[in-house]
Order: C-alpha cells, then sequence, then structure tokens
C-alpha cells in the first residue's frame, strides 16, 4: 500500500516508519500489549529452567553413579541439540496446539541438555581426596552427595543455569514463530501492521532481559559460590607452573541459538 | 489415545519418507535441492567470513595474552542476543538488500554476529593457554615471535580453535533456518511455508523440512569433528582408553571460561 503512495510520500515522516513512537507508546492498549508479552516471556522462561532444573538434577546424579550411562545420555543429548528449535516447535503444535505446553516442551528439552551436561561436570570434578576424606569421616552416600559433592559442583551447576536461562530467552523469541511466546510475537505484530516502534521494543526488550538475566546469574553465582572467584593471570603465574589445568571450551550451543 | 498418537506418527512417518523420495520435491527452483544448496551456502560463507574475521585478531591478542577478558566475555554477550531479534534488526535496518556470494545481507550479518563470538573465545583461550614452558622453550631455541605463533602456539590451540568453529557451523546452520520467515531462502523454507499451509497437507513439508536441517546440522557437527580430530597434533591426542587414567588433565581451569563444559566428543 505504501509503496502504492509512492516514495514522495514516504519520505514524510510517517510514525509507523519510526523506530520510538512515543504516542503510540502512550495508549493504555499498546502498553498491555508490550506488558504482555513481556509477562508470557519471564514466565515461561522461569518455568522451562525450574522444570528443566528438577528433572535434570536427578537425572546428573543418576549418571555420576552409573558412568556407562553417561556416554548414552550425553551422546543423544548432543544429537538433539542440533535440532533447530523452530523445527521443533513446527513438529509439537499439531499434537499441543498452540498450548503453553508446546512452548515449554522444547524449552525444557534444550535446558535439560544444558543443565545435565554441567551438573555431570561439576560432579565429576569433585577431587577424589575430597570423597575419600568425607568417606573417612563417616558420611553415608547421602551425606557425601549432598553435603560435599554438590556444593563443590554449585559452580558449574549455576554456570549451567545461567546458560539455560539466558538461552530460553532467545529460544523464546523465536516460537512467535509458530504463533507462541512473548516478545517475538510483540517484534512480529511490529512486522506484520507494520509499527516499527513495536518491532524495535520488542528487540530492545529480549536483548535486555538476556544480557539482564545473565548480568544478574554472574552477580547471584559469585555471591553464592565466593571460593570460585577466577584468581587474576598474574597470582595463577606466581602459584608456579599451571598444572591440572586441561582445555577449556565454550560450550556447543548449537540448536539453542535458534 | 496415546496409540492414536504412535498411530499417527508411523503414517506421518512415512508421508515423509514418500516426500524425500519423490524426485519432484528435488527438482526446481524451490525443490529440496535448490534450497539444501542455497542453506549449505549461506551458512558456509558466514563460517568462512566469520573465521576470517575472527580468527586472526584473537591469535593476536592470544599471543599477547592481553585483552583477555574481553575476549571472554565477548562469547557471554553473543549467547546473550536473541539471534531472531539480530536477524529482525538487520532486515529492517538493511531491507531486503542482496549482494552477490553473500546473499541477503542481513541473514549474513546476523550469522556473522553469531559466529564471530565462540570462535575469537576459543581462539583466544587456545593460544593464551600454551603452557608458559613451551613458549620459553619455543623462545629459547631461538624461534622468532611470527615462528613460535606459526609452529609452536597455533598447532597447540587448533583443536580449540576448531571447537569454536564447529560450535558456530551448527549455530548458523540451524539458525539459517530462521531467515525463511523473513522471506529468504534455505531449507526454512519448507518449515515455514508448510506450517502455514498446515491444514491443507503442508504438514509433511515441515517434517521434510525439519528433518533435512537436522541431517545438514549433525553431519556438519560430525564432519568438523572428524577435522578437529585430524588437526589435533598427534601428542594432544587422548590416550587409549586402557592408558588413560585419571590425570590432573581432565581438571578444568578456574578461568570464567570453566564455567562452560568442554564440547561433547562426536563420537560419545
Amino acid at each position: 500500500m505504501l509503496i502504492a503512495i509512492g516514495p514522495a510520500v514516504m519520505a514524510v515522516d510517517n510514525p509507523t516508519e519510526r523506530w520510538w513512537w512515543g504516542e503510540w507508546l502512550g495508549r493504555d492498549a499498546n502498553r498491555e500489549l508490550i506488558l504482555d508479552a513481556t509477562r508470557e516471556h519471564v514466565v515461561l522462561t522461569l518455568a522451562a529452567v525450574l522444570v528443566g532444573l528438577l528433572m535434570a538434577i536427578p537425572a546428573a546424579i543418576t549418571v555420576v553413579r552409573h558412568p556407562r550411562m553417561k556416554g548414552l545420555v550425553l551422546g543423544v543429548a548432543g544429537a538433539l541439540y542440533t535440532v533447530p528449535s523452530l523445527a521443533l516447535y513446527a513438529l509439537l503444535v499439531p499434537y499441543t496446539g498452540l498450548s503453553r505446553t508446546t512452548a515449554l516442551v522444547p524449552l525444557v528439552l534444550y535446558t535439560l541438555l544444558i543443565l545435565v551436561r554441567n551438573t555431570v561436570t561439576g560432579l565429576e570434578q569433585v577431587p577424589a581426596d575430597v570423597r575419600d576424606a568425607a568417606d573417612g569421616m563417616g558420611l553415608s552416600r547421602r551425606q557425601r552427595l549432598w553435603k560435599v559433592e554438590v556444593p563443590l559442583a554449585l559452580p558449574s551447576i549455576l554456570a549451567g543455569i545461567r546458560i539455560a536461562t539466558v538461552s530460553t530467552i532467545g529460544l523464546l523469541t523465536i516460537a512467535a514463530l509458530v504463533g507462541l511466546g512473548g516478545l517475538g510475537q510483540l517484534i512480529l505484530v511490529g512486522l506484520n501492521r507494520p509499527i516499527r516502534t513495536a518491532v524495535s521494543v520488542g528487540i530492545l526488550l529480549s536483548v535486555v532481559l538476556a544480557v539482564g538475566s545473565d548480568v544478574a546469574l554472574a552477580a547471584l553465582g559469585r555471591r553464592l559460590t565466593p571460593w570460585s572467584a577466577p584468581r587474576s593471570r598474574r597470582s595463577r603465574r606466581r602459584g608456579g607452573p599451571a598444572t591440572g589445568e586441561g582445555p577449556v571450551a565454550t560450550l556447543p550451543d548449537g540448536a539453542v541459538t535458534a | 489415545m496415546i496409540w492414536a498418537l504412535v498411530d499417527d506418527q508411523q503414517n506421518q512417518l512415512v508421508e515423509v519418507v514418500g516426500w524425500l523420495r519423490d524426485a519432484a520435491n528435488w527438482r526446481g527452483d524451490r525443490g529440496a535441492g535448490t534450497r539444501l544448496v542455497e542453506h549449505v551456502q549461506i551458512s558456509a560463507v558466514a563460517v568462512l567470513a566469520s573465521i576470517l574475521v575472527a580468527v586472526p585478531p584473537a591469535v593476536w591478542l592470544g599471543h599477547k595474552r592481553r585483552f583477555g577478558l574481553v575476549a571472554i566475555n565477548i562469547s557471554n554477550v553473543g549467547r546473550a542476543l536473541p539471534s531472531f531479534a539480530i536477524l529482525v534488526l538487520g532486515t529492517q535496518l538493511l531491507g531486503l538488500l542482496e549482494k552477490p556470494i553473500i546473499g541477503s545481507v542481513s541473514v549474513f550479518v546476523a550469522l556473522v554476529a553469531l559466529a564471530v563470538p565462540p570462535i575469537v573465545t576459543n581462539t583466544y583461550v587456545g593460544m593464551a593457554e600454551v603452557p608458559d614452558d613451551v613458549r620459553d622453550a619455543a623462545r629459547g631455541m631461538g624461534l622468532s615471535e611470527s615462528q613460535m605463533v606459526r609452529q609452536v602456539e597455533l598447532p597447540l590451540a587448533l583443536p580449540l580453535i576448531m571447537a569454536g568453529i564447529r560450535t558456530s557451523a551448527v549455530q548458523v546452520v540451524a539458525t539459517a533456518t530462521i531467515a525463511a520467515q523473513l522471506g529468504f531462502g534455505g531449507l526454512g523454507r519448507f518449515i515455514i511455508d508448510g506450517y502455514a499451509t498446515r491444514s491443507s497437507g503442508g504438514y509433511t513439508d515441515v517434517l521434510a523440512g525439519a528433518l533435512l536441517v537436522a541431517a545438514l546440522a549433525l553431519l556438519t557437527e560430525g564432519l568438523l569433528g572428524m577435522a578437529q580430530r585430524a588437526l589435533t597434533p598427534k601428542g594432544l591426542r587422548p590416550a587409549p582408553r586402557w592408558r588413560r587414567g585419571t590425570t590432573a588433565d581432565d581438571a578444568p581451569t578456574d578461568d570464567e571460561v570453566s564455567s562452560d563444559p568442554t564440547p561433547l566428543p562426536v563420537a560419545a
């Protein structure tokens, strides 16, 4: 329609083309729309991470106790990880409809993979001496797990929660393409109407939400596990050769971002 | 009810296999063949460009061991940016601009933004974690700085660099799917278009598209994993299982990065 009117008219300031249209943002209905989208985004993210956590910790403990299952569990997890989320959403809709369940299932699945892997890594990092010492003090297996091993694995578990939360926020914007989720829907509404302000607000809020929770969870992690604060490189060097430092790498977060 | 579901899935599976075996679906401008090539091209160009942009500076910084915190945090920021948001932003800013080789500029920019952070971080860490003794030995043997980088540090850092490239490539292949929502090509077209026409039988397209993308992502992961192992210097390859004890080598550093677990071996 706009194209038919011609570029001359387009050049005149068209409020729908503005990145920031104050008047549109001032209307109650639009505020409501933005607020609802944000709330939906936050609620779904929290739900996904909490459900994922409740399932991942027992699974990780089982895997650590039965190392034979590790290859299988983590291998399947790695393969599932490469499936694009858009595909997963599209595949689920016919079975579970346009419901929150559909939005949640892929999210929980992806958080599971991150959380299980990080929890397993954390539990495996507990030094054998420490475990021996706990046994020597007469702790039962359960006591050893909850009083020694889990606290020591906490930095890794918290890092997992952080990655899972941030990835979930990003994934939820994609759920909009099948008509689900929060801020992604706002972006799509803006693209379809078109009202560019809705697009920019949606983008801005999703980035703020993701970066904000990343920073907040990192701070929380430092507070909960003060002993794991990274030493400066200088102090590490002074401590002699960096033995025991294997390769580090980032998580292959594959499909989680898509 | 659950049996109805299973039955339903079996029927769909049969249909998808039929779809994939039907040559008519592969031919033509809108066929799976063209879309597959488009998808691979979009992804490959973005990953190659990211390597060119990210590796040289990260190698240099890692060698100098400067700005480490920045290099590591780039990866965290990159992970926090929702890729759909970047893609929409790019399209809003650049429109449907197309260039030769690159294709759609906004998709290219979004995918490069996605791919660069893991490569930068892994390259930096790989270079910076080369043990001091090794560097001292190289200097003692009279190697110049650039010789040291090329002959000593790079080979040692290569496994990690490749791990970063692998992470990025799989992400890019998966994310290139959403480009279809904004009117671009690639395998995402089947998912988006099929989903839009799902009530009139487009659903098989969705399944077939999803299957093809997943297969492509797995193939990428597998091929790059093999490349990673082939490029790993002999001395760094994991010892055969019977010789592997629980040595301190498996312990991670307590750097920020170590909060991320090491990538899974593909064969695991």
